[in-house]
C-alpha cells in the first residue's frame, strides 16, 4: 500500500474518532459495509489530479481543510428545516428537506403513501425494509476506483429512501432539498437510495441550497433501480455559496427496456462534481445524461458522465452545456464504455461550451470504449463564444447588445431545460437561468428560508 | 431621409465601396442591381451597422444624424431594417419572446410602455396573416428548421412587426419559387406608406414586377455606374450585366 496522504489522513482520522457514534446510529446492515469501505478509501485515497477521472479538478481546495466532525442536527434545527418550503409555482411535489444530510426527526421517520409508495429515512428502511435494502443498497455504487464514493460508504448513516412498486405510476414528483446550515465549516455525507420497481413510474427532483456562510463539503451518494419497462427522471438543481463543495456520485442501474434520465443543473456553487454512473442493464434500455452549468468568479464545475452498455441494442445519449463567466473553470469527461456482447448499441454525446472571457477556461474530454462491431456511436464538443453573426441579427432588430448576449445564452441553456418534462419546473427553470445570467442570482428567488 | 455621400468601405484591406453617393426620400422604392461581388450585400450591412469592414471615407446621413456612428440597434429603433440575405438561426430563442423584446425595446425608443401580453399576440396574429406567415412558425425558435422561403417570409413577418422608415432588403427574392415571391412581394407592398421607404437588393428584374421602383441603380466594382428609372431592371433583364461592364471600362480609359 502506497503512504498515506495528509488530506487522506484527515478523514481516517474522522471515521476512527466517529466510528462508534455512526455505529450506534446506523441500521446494522449499513454498518456491515464500513471496515471494508474505509479499507478501500485508505487504499484509493481522497483523489488527485493524477487520477484520470478527476485530472481537471483540484479538490485539495476543499478537503485539506479543518470541519467540524460529524454533525448530528438538534430538533430545534429540524424544526427550522421543516419551514422550509420550495415554492416552485405550480409544481406540485412531495417536498422533503434533508439536514445536513439527515432525514428529520419530526412527525415519524418512514411514509407510506396510499399508493403504496414508502419515502423516508434510508436508515430507517434499512430496519423496517431488511430484505429490500439488502438487495439494493451498495449494489450500484461499485466504483472501485473512486474514493470518495467508498469514504461515503464508510461514513453516511442517512439519507432518503424511496420506493415504488411494480406497476405504479406516481404522478407527483417527489422534491428532496438538500439544506446544508451550520455555524462553523462542516463536512457531510448523505447516502440515498430509490428503488423504482418494474412497470412503475417516477420523478425526483433534487434540489441542493447552502443556507449559511460557511466553508461546506459534502459528499453525497445515490443510488437508483429502475426495474424493467419503468420510466424514471431525476432533476438535480444545484444552487450553492461560492465557499461550498458539492460532490455527488450518482449510480443508476437499468432494467430491459426502461427508460431513465438524468439532469444536472448547475446554477451556482463553488466547487462542483457530478458523477452520473448510468448502467444499461438489460436489453433496449434507454438513458439520457443532461448537463447545464453556468460558472463566474472563481467556481469550477466538473461533470463526470459513465455510460455503461451492457446489454444488447440500448441506446444512450449525452448532452452537456456550459456557460463560463470571469475565471471560472468546467471540466467534462463522458465515458461510453460499451460491452463486447453490446451489439446494435446506439450511444451519442455532445458537450457544448460557452467562455465569456478570455481567463475562463475549460476541458473536455471524450472517452469512448467500443468492444462490440455492431455500434452506431457519436460524439462532439465545441468551445467557442456567442456568435457574432447571431448577435447582430438580435441588435439588427433594437434589441440592445446586452439583451441580445443575454438571449443567445438562454437560447443555448435552454436546449437543455427543455427535456425537464414537468412544465412549471421547466419554467421555474428558464427564469432562474435568466436570472442566474443576469448576475441576479443567489438563490432561488422566493425561498422561505429568511436566514 | 438618407443621404450617402461618396462612401467607401474596405475590408481587410480591400476596397469593396469605392465612392457611393445616393439619396433616399421618404415613400421612394430604390432598387439595387448588380453583379456578384459588386458590393451590394457590404452596402446593407454597413448601412444597418454590421461591423465588417472600415469605413475609410464619406459620409451617411439618417433624417439629419451621422448614421455611421450609432450603434446597430439604435439605427432600428430609428427606423432601419435590415432583411437579410441569409436570416441567422437562433435555436433556443423563440419568435414570440424575441419579437416581443424587439417590439419593446421600439417603443421604450418612443416613450412607449410595453405592450400587454394579450395586445402583443394581436399584433402577432395580425402581421403573421399580412405575410401568410404559417401560425406555428411563431412558436418556434427563430428560422430554427426553417425552410429557405419560409427564412424569408420571417424577414418580411419581422418588418412588419417593427414598422420600419426604411427598409433595406438584400437579395430577399434570391432562392424563392415563384409563389413565396409574390407573397414576400405583397407583404413589402402592404407595409409600404407614403412615408416608408425601400431599398431592394436583388440580382433579378423578376422581384420589380411586384415591387415597382422609382430609381434603378446599378453597382459595378464598388461603385453606382448607372441609375435611371424601372426601365433598366428590364433593359439588364434582356442584356444582362456585360454592356454596362463594357461602359465602365471605356469611361475608365477615355
Amino acid at each position: 500500500m502506497s503512504a498515506v496522504s495528509e488530506v487522506t489522513g484527515r478523514y481516517i482520522d474522522l471515521y476512527k474518532e466517529n466510528i462508534e457514534r455512526l455505529t450506534d446510529l446506523s441500521s446494522p446492515y449499513i454498518n456491515s459495509f464500513r471496515q471494508e469501505a474505509i479499507e478501500k478509501f485508505t487504499e484509493l485515497g481522497v483523489p488527485t489530479r493524477k487520477d484520470e477521472a478527476y485530472k481537471y479538478t483540484n479538490l485539495n481546495v476543499f478537503f485539506d481543510h479543518e470541519y467540524k466532525s460529524l454533525f448530528m442536527p438538534v430538533e430545534s434545527d429540524f424544526a427550522k428545516a421543516e419551514e422550509f418550503r420550495c415554492d416552485v409555482a405550480d409544481l406540485d411535489a412531495q417536498g422533503i428537506v434533508l439536514l445536513n444530510g439527515f432525514y428529520p426527526t419530526l412527525n415519524g421517520k418512514l411514509h407510506r403513501f396510499p399508493n403504496g409508495v414508502w419515502i423516508g429515512s434510508l436508515n430507517e428502511a434499512a430496519v423496517k425494509f431488511p430484505e429490500l435494502v439488502e438487495k439494493h443498497y451498495a449494489r450500484y455504487a461499485q466504483s472501485e476506483k473512486d474514493g470518495l464514493v467508498h469514504l461515503n460508504t464508510a461514513m453516511a448513516s442517512d439519507g432518503v429512501f424511496i420506493y415504488v412498486p411494480e406497476g405504479v405510476h406516481v404522478a407527483q414528483p417527489v422534491q428532496v432539498v438538500n439544506l446544508v446550515q451550520a455555524d462553523g465549516d462542516i463536512f457531510n455525507q448523505h447516502r440515498n437510495l430509490i428503488i423504482a420497481e418494474k412497470d412503475s413510474e417516477f420523478t425526483l427532483i433534487i434540489c441542493d441550497h447552502t443556507l449559511s456562510p460557511g466553508k461546506f463539503l459534502t459528499n453525497a451518494v445515490t443510488e437508483v433501480f429502475v426495474g424493467e419497462n419503468s420510466h424514471f427522471d431525476l432533476i438535480r438543481v444545484q444552487n450553492e455559496h461560492n465557499t461550498a463543495c458539492k460532490i455527488s456520485h450518482t449510480f443508476i442501474h437499468q432494467e430491459k427496456n426502461s427508460v431513465a434520465s438524468s439532469n444536472n443543473m448547475t446554477l451556482h456553487g463553488g466547487l462542483i462534481r457530478n458523477s452520473t454512473y448510468h448502467h444499461l442493464g438489460g436489453e433496449r434500455a434507454e438513458s439520457n445524461s443532461y448537463g447545464l452549468f453556468l460558472g463566474d468568479k472563481f467556481q469550477h464545475i466538473d461533470n463526470f458522465v459513465n455510460v455503461d452498455h451492457a446489454f444488447p441494442n440500448c441506446t444512450s445519449n449525452q448532452l452537456f452545456k456550459g456557460v463560463l463567466d470571469d475565471v471560472a473553470t468546467g471540466a467534462f469527461n463522458g465515458r461510453i464504455l460499451v460491452r463486447p456482447d453490446a451489439q446494435g448499441t446506439l450511444a451519442y454525446q455532445r458537450n457544448s461550451n460557452i467562455l465569456l472571457t478570455d481567463d475562463a477556461k475549460m476541458d473536455t474530454k471524450p472517452q469512448l470504449e467500443i468492444y462490440a462491431d455492431d455500434v452506431k456511436c457519436s460524439h462532439g464538443a465545441t468551445i467557442g463564444q456567442l456568435d457574432n453573426e447571431s448577435l447582430f441579427y438580435l441588435q439588427s432588430r433594437g434589441i440592445n447588445k446586452r439583451e441580445a448576449r443575454l438571449m443567445l445564452m438562454f437560447g443555448f441553456a435552454h436546449e437543455v431545460i427543455q427535456n425537464i418534462k414537468i412544465e412549471a419546473l421547466r419554467e421555474r427553470m428558464d427564469n432562474l437561468v435568466m436570472q442566474r445570467l443576469r448576475g441576479e442570482l443567489s438563490r432561488c428567488a422566493s425561498c422561505m428560508v429568511k436566514c | 431621409m438618407l443621404v450617402i455621400d461618396n462612401l467607401k468601405v474596405a475590408i481587410n484591406g480591400k476596397n469593396i465601396l469605392k465612392g457611393i453617393s445616393l439619396t433616399v426620400k421618404p415613400g421612394e422604392i430604390h432598387a439595387i442591381m448588380g453583379p456578384n461581388g459588386s458590393g451590394k450585400s457590404t452596402l446593407a450591412a454597413v448601412l444597418a451597422g454590421r461591423e465588417l469592414g472600415e469605413v475609410t471615407g464619406g459620409t451617411v446621413t439618417y433624417y439629419g444624424k451621422n448614421l455611421l456612428e450609432m450603434a446597430a440597434e439604435d439605427r432600428a429603433k430609428e427606423g432601419i431594417f435590415l432583411g437579410f440575405q441569409y436570416p441567422i438561426e437562433i435555436p433556443g430563442v423563440s419568435m414570440v419572446n424575441f419579437m416581443k423584446t424587439a417590439v419593446n425595446e421600439h417603443r421604450k425608443h418612443k416613450g412607449l410602455g410595453p405592450l400587454s401580453a394579450s395586445d402583443f399576440l394581436k399584433l402577432m396574429r395580425e402581421k403573421k396573416e399580412l405575410v401568410e406567415i404559417d401560425s406555428k412558425l411563431a412558436n418556434r425558435s427563430v428560422n430554427e428548421g426553417f425552410s429557405g422561403g419560409e427564412k424569408k417570409k420571417n424577414e418580411i413577418f419581422q418588418m412588419a412587426m417593427l414598422e420600419p422608415k426604411l427598409a433595406i432588403l438584400d437579395e430577399t427574392d434570391s432562392g424563392l419559387d415563384i409563389d413565396a415571391l409574390r407573397i414576400v412581394a405583397n407583404g413589402v407592398n402592404k407595409i409600404k406608406r407614403d412615408d416608408n421607404s425601400f431599398i431592394v437588393i436583388t440580382h433579378y428584374q423578376r422581384l420589380l414586377d411586384y415591387i415597382i421602383p422609382d430609381v434603378v441603380h446599378v453597382l459595378y466594382d464598388g461603385r453606382i455606374v448607372k441609375t435611371a428609372g424601372k426601365e433598366l431592371a428590364l433593359e439588364l433583364e434582356e442584356k444582362g450585366y456585360d454592356w454596362i461592364k463594357k461602359e465602365v471600362e471605356n469611361n475608365i480609359l477615355v
